[in-house]
């Protein structure tokens, strides 16, 4: 393929990392390699949008705990819950700084469950038949949290309510919206993006968009 | 076939309405199209960021080594301002295309046909309409085109003139905001009855395409098929986005 | 079921779903056909449809097709850096028609 070409003028609907209010330096710096700021929220789907009645949801653990344990949505509502500022990073290249959330900790969610000794992974599954795989050490320890509000609200259907999985330290495809369930595992398992040559792990510091990244 | 991405050149830009653009663009080797077809658009900042979009061909093949793009604005979009604000004559775009085999009609194909558009929906259906013309076509054929107000009715001439020609082509224009004092149109979002009026006079075997922003295809289709249309004689362009 | 072609025709998010033809280029580059005319069979409900009837998916990390009677995935196509992937699992068949 010879030399790319340039379209003239073009630069892309793309914030300047360099400037704003927080100062270009605390910008640059928590922007991750390859990704561009926005401050919008855009959709990203892989398929309609569920519409499953509250009456109806319910959260799962299940997999190698001595006890499997679900939630209805009002018992959900009534677990320990908190504030999250985080940022998130999509592998479709932006990243937006200080998104607030609130939901209850994944920590929270496992608390007093007596995980196996054999478990090492979690696999999110959600309705509509979206999956995606992480390993117990990425999600434990503050790392995620289940989130159903954004920004003081309810969090909206198309960006994954009644309530999605939260993981900012890994791309956002990790992020399971509609999120219903953890099965803890021994073995991994790659999940509908995994399984199709994204990263495994998924670390935006680190880059690692693509199974060989 | 080849899909590879080439160089147009812009060598006309041209105003529909208050936010909608037509841009020539120059192919010399370009293989021909047939009408309903798109093109994809390639535009790279210096940086190598790149985002693609796709257009569809508003002219009809019979004119050879160019086609028109015809684009709506959409506030906060990423290319379509780009194209409004800083494309000019002269300027070159990466294209490929021509793409698609299923949202096409040609006069070969028959009818009777039925074409319906929500704003920016109409640029596949009106290279239809001018390959209908060109090609001579006496084949029955009825838009029903959507748009806001009267100043944002694109190709509102040339579709008067096809119209006007008596070769059997008929335009119906719904206005959904805004409507003249004297307006005798719709003047409502596009439904079942006003589907069923304007594919009344065409009689059985009707071939539809629909075509514009995502949400009045979806209403066009279900509505269409509930009026007894075959779902493999509909054919539907979902824009996505288009802010209607 | 039922639930499905519910969803897929009153969503929040409806207006980012396309049709098949969206995707024609990136299927015509990586197949060297057109391919939105080419008829494919839903494994999940067997319904067949060509490509360009199919609902895509496509602002998200790959393109998602979807069939247009049942909503489940039949093709599903990413783009690495070595080249396209195509997951055809949802598909019991795809006709690449001679060009
Ligand atoms: C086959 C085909 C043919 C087409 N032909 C034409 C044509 O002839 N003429 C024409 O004008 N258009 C056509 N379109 C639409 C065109 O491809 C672009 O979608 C349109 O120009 C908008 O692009 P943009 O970059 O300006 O806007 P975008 O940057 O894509 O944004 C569009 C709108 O959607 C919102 N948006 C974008 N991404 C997301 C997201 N992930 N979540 C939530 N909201 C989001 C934006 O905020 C904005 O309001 C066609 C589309 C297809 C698929
Ligand atoms: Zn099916």
């Amino acid at each position: 393929m010879g030399e790319r070409f340039v379209t003239r003028g073009f630069v892309g609907r793309r914030e300047d990392a360099t400037s704003g209010p927080m100062g270009g330096d605390e910008r640059r710096r928590r922007t991750p390699p390859g990704q561009y700021l926005t401050t919008d929220f855009p959709v990203l789907s892989a398929g309609p949008t569920p519409r499953t009645p509250l009456d109806r949801w319910s959260l799962s653990i299940e997999g190698l705990v001595s006890k499997p344990v679900s939630w209805s949505w009002a018992e959900f509502l009534a677990l320990p819950a908190r504030d999250w500022v985080v940022d998130i990073s999509c592998v479709t290249k932006w990243t937006h700084l200080d998104m607030r959330w609130r939901g209850v900790s994944v920590d929270t969610l496992l608390e007093g469950l007596d995980l196996d000794p054999k478990a090492a992974f979690a696999i999110a599954w959600s309705d509509g038949g979206y999956t995606t795989n992480l390993p117990l050490a990425d999600i434990l320890n503050s790392q995620a949290f289940v989130a159903y509000e954004y920004d003081g609200k309810p969090l909206a259907p198309e960006h994954g309510g009644p309530a999605r999985l939260v993981v900012p330290a890994r791309y956002f495809w990790k992020s399971a919206k509609w999120v219903r369930g953890l099965r803890i595992q021994a073995t991994d398992e790659p999940g509908f993006w995994e399984s199709l040559g994204y990263n495994n792990r998924g670390d935006q510091w680190r880059e690692e968009r693509y199974t060989d990244d | 076939m080849s899909i590879d991405w080439q160089l147009a050149m812009v060598t006309a830009v041209r105003d529909e309405t208050p936010t909608v653009r037509s841009f020539t663009l120059g192919l010399p080797g370009w293989a021909g199209h047939r009408p309903g077809q798109h093109i994809d658009l390639r535009l790279t900042a210096a940086d190598g960021y790149s985002v693609e979009r796709s257009y569809s061909i508003a002219s009809e093949p019979e004119r050879a080594g160019e086609v028109d793009i015809t684009v709506e604005r959409i506030p906060g979009g990423e290319v379509s301002p780009f194209l409004h604000e800083v494309v000019v004559p002269g300027d070159r775009l990466e294209v490929r295309g021509p793409i698609g085999g299923y949202f096409v009609w040609e006069a070969g194909l028959g009818g009777p046909l039925l074409l319906i558009a929500g704003g920016s929906g109409v640029v596949p259906l009106m290279a239809m309409a001018r390959h209908r013309a060109r090609a001579g076509s006496r084949i029955p054929a009825r838009l029903l085109f959507s748009s806001r107000g009267p100043d944002e009715i694109i190709y509102r001439d040339e579709l008067d003139r096809l119209a006007a020609a008596g070769d059997g082509f008929a335009v119906a224009h719904t206005l959904t905001r805004q409507q003249p004092p004297g307006w005798t149109g719709y003047a409502r979002r596009v439904d079942e009855q006003m589907l069923a009026e304007v594919i009344e006079p065409l009689g059985a075997g009707v071939r539809a395409y629909a075509c514009g922003p995502t949400a009045l295809v979806e209403t066009v289709a279900n509505a269409l098929v509930r009026l007894g249309l075959p779902p493999d004689r509909i054919r539907t362009e979902r824009f996505g986005p288009t802010g209607t | 079921m039922e639930d499905r072609i519910a969803m897929m025709h009153d969503d929040p998010a409806v207006d980012l779903t396309v049709d098949g033809s969206a995707v024609g280029g990136m299927l015509a580059a990586a197949f060297g056909v057109e391919m939105t005319a080419a008829p494919g069979q839903c494994a999940h409900c067997h319904t067949v449809s060509v490509v360009g009837a199919m609902r895509v998916y496509m602002r998200g990390p790959g393109v998602v097709l979807r069939c247009p009677a049942c909503a489940e995935v039949v093709l599903r196509i990413v783009q690495t850096p070595r080249g396209t992937m195509i997951d055809a699992r949802g598909a019991a068949y795809l006709v690449i028609e001679r060009g």
